[in-house]
């Protein structure tokens, strides 16, 4: 009789989670503590951001914003993610397919350099630049005598931003591209389709989506890195300001309503990067559910290896 | 010749995956690639697809040597063991990828896509995606798909491997009747014998890289051509002999000693349905305890358990079951019919020895 052992089996757990289960006085506050404390260290700054920004009304926040120099801020932001974020996109895809893809010596070791600017302090990596390629540094002589300038100008802002930004792409990929493995690509190559052909319509496609969020996150880290950017940029107004930096020196000549104006921009990304990632991740995770059913089925042994 | 293989031997590092490989397909066959896993099948089939390289020797399609043209050259139908549908993509899409490629123009594409979905029943799942298909409709898609561009061969890696005991079947019957009608060559990789057995016109039988046996399953079955075949294809007992006073001996069974001298030892094996058994004791010569009975359908397997505590394996009908009245833990008497001997697993093995006598009792005939 199947539905009594269905039955009986629901009753099981239902007895077993009442079981393991807390008192409802310590679950609501353990939830309300976890609320408090999201209410007071997150959302309160946030709110208080855009109350700081109109502090002094919309006719001060809009100016703050149009001010010459701070076009100049957001422009260059736009400048440095513009460029930043493609080399991401390439790089990350070329090492999430080496990785996911093939076997090679050291393949630990580039995952691990992957990581490494999550691991580096920011001001570190800034001053990494700096020592190679200013006046003082590496390659700083010859830089100088042929009149190219990296450090304290849009091209040291970028490789900053760069290296900074470096796993996010990469990072997303891999674990994507490992788990659609490679019968997929093979299949194309049977049908006669050539490498560029596979990667176009059947690589790309299959992970879009992981892509997509890298390309956010890389983005949002693009446009709001502070450390690195500050070390390199030599904070001249109007030329190497990027936002956060324009932030920063505002906030410095006590113009305070100015600097949260152009830090309610940031924020604004941010909520819209956050919007953007949790419906990219609810998305994943239906396509992950909808592949898991269908390769549900049980994987005999291949006799390959 | 359709497919020709030449000494090929392939090497993963240091390993040898496939050695010395050299065999043919004819035009229209139905070819099954058997053997345990680590045998070395699976990889024959990639390296005549072109999805691996071999390290030595020659591949040869429709008398064309294909060592050197990429996988896309080789104008061959690979099905893998999980499918690898384009799970993006819709199931018309999945079948049209391979025309498209070959940039066949419209009105003849969706004929021919029209043509196959009619043939493999997927009428009304155009639309579909992968993930919204059955395990069976995901495996016609998948031959639909490798068949589109009219390949010269039809690969298949393992094709029943990932769906269920019942379809699994279904799916048998319907690759012997599409291979029939199409009669395009089909290589297929499987490391079930029974599946081999039924479906293919010839088995190639591979263990550890090596190509054990090539024959109808109708030979592998009947003449194995050394001991690792006969013991893989059909269940077979197999029985260590010592030869003492010049018979070969195990618990209670006396063999003739083939020419072994004293102490030497000996294997023989024999099917189960070589074994006869009465429920009348003064019937054969020695006696059991049936031990337990499995129910396969028309045809019973029975375990036989000797005084000395050796099981053998018989097979016998239902009727035959029935009419003798048998069930399990009752003594019953029986003999072996015929034997084989089993060299070693290199050589090839004599035939099979016939018993037409009964060999004098040397001990006392009951327990």
């Amino acid at each position: 009789m199947p539905g009594t052992t269905r039955t009986n089996y629901r009753l099981v757990r239902r007895a077993s989670q009442r079981g393991t289960e807390e008192s409802p006085l310590i679950k609501w506050f353990l939830i309300l503590l976890a609320l408090m404390f999201c209410a007071v260290f997150l959302l309160l700054p946030l709110a208080n951001v855009f109350a700081q920004a109109l502090a002094k009304g919309w006719a001060y926040y809009l100016e703050s914003l149009t001010n010459p120099d701070s076009v100049a801020a957001i422009k260059l932001t736009l400048w440095v993610s513009a460029i930043s974020v493609p080399l991401n996109v390439l790089f990350g895809l070329a090492a999430a397919w080496s990785i996911a893809k093939f076997e090679f010596r050291g393949k630990s070791m580039l995952i691990t350099l992957i990581d490494l600017p999550f691991s580096v302090s920011p001001v570190v990596a800034g001053l990494m630049y700096v020592v190679l390629f200013g006046l003082q540094g590496f390659f700083g002589r010859w830089l100088d005598a042929h009149e190219i300038k990296i450090i304290f100008a849009v091209p040291g802002i970028v490789l900053a931003t760069v290296f900074i930004t470096f796993p996010f792409v990469a990072r997303e990929l891999i674990p994507v591209m490992q788990a659609t493995g490679s019968e997929q690509e093979q299949a194309a190559l049977t049908l006669g389709a050539s490498g560029w052909q596979t990667f176009w319509r059947v690589t790309l496609p299959s992970v879009k989506w992981g892509l997509i969020y890298g390309v956010i996150l890389c983005n949002a880290r693009a446009m709001g890195e502070f450390g690195a950017v500050s070390v390199v940029s030599g904070h001249i107004t109007g030329q190497t300001d990027t936002m956060p930096l324009r932030v920063e020196k505002l906030y410095n000549e006590y113009d305070a309503a100015g600097a949260f104006a152009v830090a309610s921009l940031l924020a604004l990304l941010a909520l819209l990067t956050l919007a953007i990632k949790t419906f990219l991740e609810w998305k994943q995770a239906r396509d992950y559910d909808r592949a898991q059913a269908e390769t549900g089925v049980l994987r005999l042994a291949d006799d390959q290896s | 010749m359709s497919i020709e293989l030449k000494n090929v031997t392939k090497k993963f590092g240091e390993v040898n995956a496939v050695t010395g490989v050299s065999f043919s397909v004819p035009d229209g066959e139905l070819m099954a690639l058997l053997g345990p896993s680590g045998g070395g099948k699976t990889t024959v089939l990639r390296m005549i697809a072109g999805l691996e390289v071999p390290t030595e020797g020659d591949i040869f399609i429709r008398g064309r040597r294909v060592n050197d043209l990429s996988v896309q050259q080789r104008n061959i139908g690979f099905v893998f063991q999980n499918y690898a549908l384009f799970k993006n993509m819709t199931v018309f899409k999945n079948i049209a990828f391979g025309l498209k490629i070959k940039k066949w123009k419209r009105a003849e594409l969706h004929a021919r896509i029209e043509e196959l979905l009619k043939l493999f029943d997927l009428q009304g799942l155009e639309k579909r995606y992968p993930h919204q298909l059955s395990g069976g409709q995901r495996q016609r898609v998948a031959i639909a798909r490798a068949l589109a561009p009219q390949p010269n061969v039809l690969l298949l890696d393992e094709p029943f491997g990932a769906v269920d005991a019942k379809i699994r079947q279904e799916l048998r019957e319907w690759l012997v009747t599409l291979h029939h009608d199409l009669n395009v060559t089909t290589i297929f990789v499987t490391h079930d014998q029974e599946e081999a057995m039924e479906v293919a016109d010839r088995i190639v039988i591979f263990s550890r890289g090596i190509l054990e046996q090539l024959g109808t399953p109708r030979e592998v079955y009947e003449q194995p051509a050394n001991e690792f075949v006969a013991r893989f294809i059909g269940v077979m007992n197999v029985l260590e002999l010592e030869v003492r006073g010049g018979v070969g001996r195990v618990g209670e069974l006396e063999f003739p000693a083939h020419g072994q001298s004293e102490g030497q030892k000996l294997r023989i094996g024999f099917r189960p349905y070589a074994v006869q058994i009465s429920s009348d004791l003064t019937q054969h010569r020695y006696h059991a305890i049936l031990r337990r009975t499995f129910f396969l359908g028309v045809m019973l397997r029975v375990e036989l358990e000797l005084p000395s505590g050796l099981v053998i394996r018989a097979r016998m009908s239902k009727e035959d079951y029935a009419a003798q009245a048998l069930e399990d833990a009752r003594e019953v008497s029986f003999q072996i019919r015929q034997y084989r001997v089993l060299a070693r697993e290199e050589t090839a093995l004599p035939p099979e020895t016939e018993l037409k006598y009964q060999p004098p009792p040397v001990y006392g005939e009951h327990i």
